[in-house]
């Protein structure tokens, strides 16, 4: 079998999510060729190999720096025709997602995208999908020969099972009409742990008291290399900006750890946080219904707690 | 100009999620259903286009009779005719298809609707719409203006966000804060019991997904609480216990 994975960067770079699609590719069993589009670096590419793709595709033309959503679809089912791909494994992105979703249609495969585990093919290709926003998961079936999958972030685990892997250039023609919608600028916070692939979170609320106040928590996020995040009200008031919103509406988040300081917990943000592996919460409400979703929780003042855990932390290091 | 806006119905996003018939349906007693809290404020930006600059808005879902109080309520947000496609919902691909070949011939110059729903979460209805109409297709859009017969747009990146241009027409999936969520006066409410609601039956779709069972996660087990004095206890918890440090 063979499977095409669509593998994302930034700035030169493999993202993290993307070498779990790879790993997931490798896990279901078959040929994986993992498919990169745009500036990205070439030892970086020929590493691949080693997350399990038996080979790797490039192509450098200038125009997918930037990642247009119809281009790259395009591109992809082109490839995977090309490939004779029956499978293609994306990861969920704000990229990835969109993408999945033309070249689905495009060839005419079955679709699932916030996919949890890896295919159980005991009895047809069946995966498991995490639905209302994670209370839930859905086993379905993808019952046509070509399927697109896109998986949640920990979907599979990156482990090193083979050795890097040549690059082979390659082109595909896209229509100049695929790139009608032109990427003019972006800003991105550089530098930081990522929200969505984080491994560890800190989050503040409105315990925080004010955007003045969120020092301690960049602190502690630089001390344990984590993300920052922010409860819906904290960026509805512009304390934070909004890629940082954790919650139902916002960015929902599946790290390792989940820290939560003065956030009382409303269903909506944890429908947000509801797939890490640990929550620890510190409010000073023992009421709190964040407390009843936590695995640790702390009852006291942020100010006095933050800063205690903060030296507790750094000398455990 | 003529804007299709797309809305799912689902449970409020307080509700407790349950399964019946064996854990192969879901068990709508004692939910309340809303309009997909992405697809309000979809249709807030239409309702906001059209107060600035004038636009006729259509609302369309997918579902059975029982969404038609939802539909409702979009038309008295601001929408001026609405079409219930009168099939259940089953997947992303069914949906998009339903709502491609209804926007197929009407030459709408937006077609918006949620990043995604909040109860299938599958993040895809707009780029399948996009590709079987042959239009672009952006998401998750948190901007969105137009100027003539371009827009611009600002889609949510991981990190941060990216400015887009491009000609109408196009798909948006959206999200917050392109538009505040609108809510119903009185005035909108009368007026939405006479305004169209048409009802169209389905095409028929091959999606290749079977759905076969739903489940819900493990319970949470209880939290163990820890003394505010006593962080290095919890450092030590985190690293020996959770092994998550």
């Amino acid at each position: 079998m063979n499977i095409l994975v669509f593998v994302e960067s930034a700035e030169g770079k493999i993202k993290k999510n993307s070498l779990e699609a790879v790993a997931y590719a490798y896990a279901i069993g078959g040929k994986v060729t993992a498919l990169a589009l745009g500036d990205v670096g070439s030892e970086e590419l020929q590493n691949l190999g080693k997350y399990g793709a038996s080979s790797v595709l490039h192509v450098s033309d200038s125009k997918f720096n930037q990642g247009v959503i119809q281009a790259y679809a395009t591109a992809i089912a082109i490839t995977m025709q090309n490939e004779s791909a029956d499978i293609l494994v994306i990861s969920d992105s704000s990229l990835g997602t969109p993408i999945a979703a033309r070249v689905a249609a495009r060839v005419g495969a079955s679709l699932a995208t916030n996919v949890v585990s890896l295919p159980d093919t005991s009895k047809g290709f069946n995966v498991k999908r995490s639905i209302y926003t994670g209370k839930a998961f859905a086993n379905v079936e993808l019952t046509k020969t070509k399927k697109v999958i896109g998986i949640k972030k920990n979907a599979a685990e990156v482990k090193e099972v083979g050795s890097p892997v040549s690059v082979t250039p390659f082109q595909v023609t896209v229509p100049e009409t695929d790139f009608n919608a032109r990427i003019t600028s972006s800003e991105k916070a550089t530098g930081e742990v990522l929200l969505p692939e984080a491994n560890i979170v800190v989050s503040g609320g409105r315990g925080m008291k004010g955007p003045e106040h969120w020092g301690m928590i960049e602190d502690l996020a630089k001390t344990l290399g984590a993300a920052t995040g922010c409860s819906k009200p904290v960026s509805d008031m512009g304390w934070r900006p909004h890629h940082e919103h954790v919650g139902q509406t916002g960015v929902k988040v599946a790290p390792q750890l989940y820290i939560a300081i003065g956030i009382s917990g409303a269903i909506q943000h944890l429908a947000g946080v509801n797939s890490s592996k640990c929550i620890v919460v510190i409010n000073k409400d023992a009421d709190a219904p964040f407390f009843k979703a936590a695995d640790y929780g702390i009852v006291g003042d942020a100010f006095d707690v933050l800063p205690k855990l903060h030296e507790a932390l750094k000398a455990a290091k | 100009m003529k804007i299709l806006v797309c809305i799912s119905h689902v449970p409020d996003t307080t509700s407790k999620i349950n399964f019946t018939d064996n854990n192969s349906r879901f068990d709508p007693q004692g939910v309340q259903f809303i309009i997909g809290p992405y697809d309000d404020y979809a249709l807030a930006r239409a309702v906001e286009l059209k107060e600035s600059s004038g636009a006729a808005i259509t609302v369309l879902n997918v579902g059975l009779v029982d969404t038609e109080p939802t539909i409702r309520k979009a038309l008295a947000i601001g929408a001026d005719e609405a079409v219930r496609v009168n099939a259940e919902p089953t997947d992303s691909f069914f949906v998009a298809t339903q709502i491609a070949e209804y926007a197929r011939a009407k030459s709408f110059d937006l077609i918006l609707m949620g990043r995604e729903s909040i109860d299938y979460n599958g993040g895809v209805v707009h780029g399948i719409v996009g590709e079987l109409l042959g239009i672009p297709s952006v998401s998750p859009v948190m901007k969105l203006d137009i100027e003539g017969n371009t827009a611009k747009l600002a889609r949510e990146i991981e990190g941060g966000k990216e400015y887009l241009e491009l000609p109408l027409p196009f798909v948006a999936g959206c999200q917050e804060p392109i538009a505040e969520w609108k809510i119903p006066n009185m005035r909108g409410i009368m007026s939405a019991r006479t305004k169209p609601l048409n009802v169209i039956e389905p095409v028929a779709v091959d999606s290749g997904i079977k759905p076969q069972q739903f489940e819900l996660p493990p319970p949470k087990g209880t939290v163990k609480m820890i003394a505010p004095e006593n962080v290095a206890e919890l450092v030590s918890l985190l690293k020996n216990e959770a092994k998550v440090l």
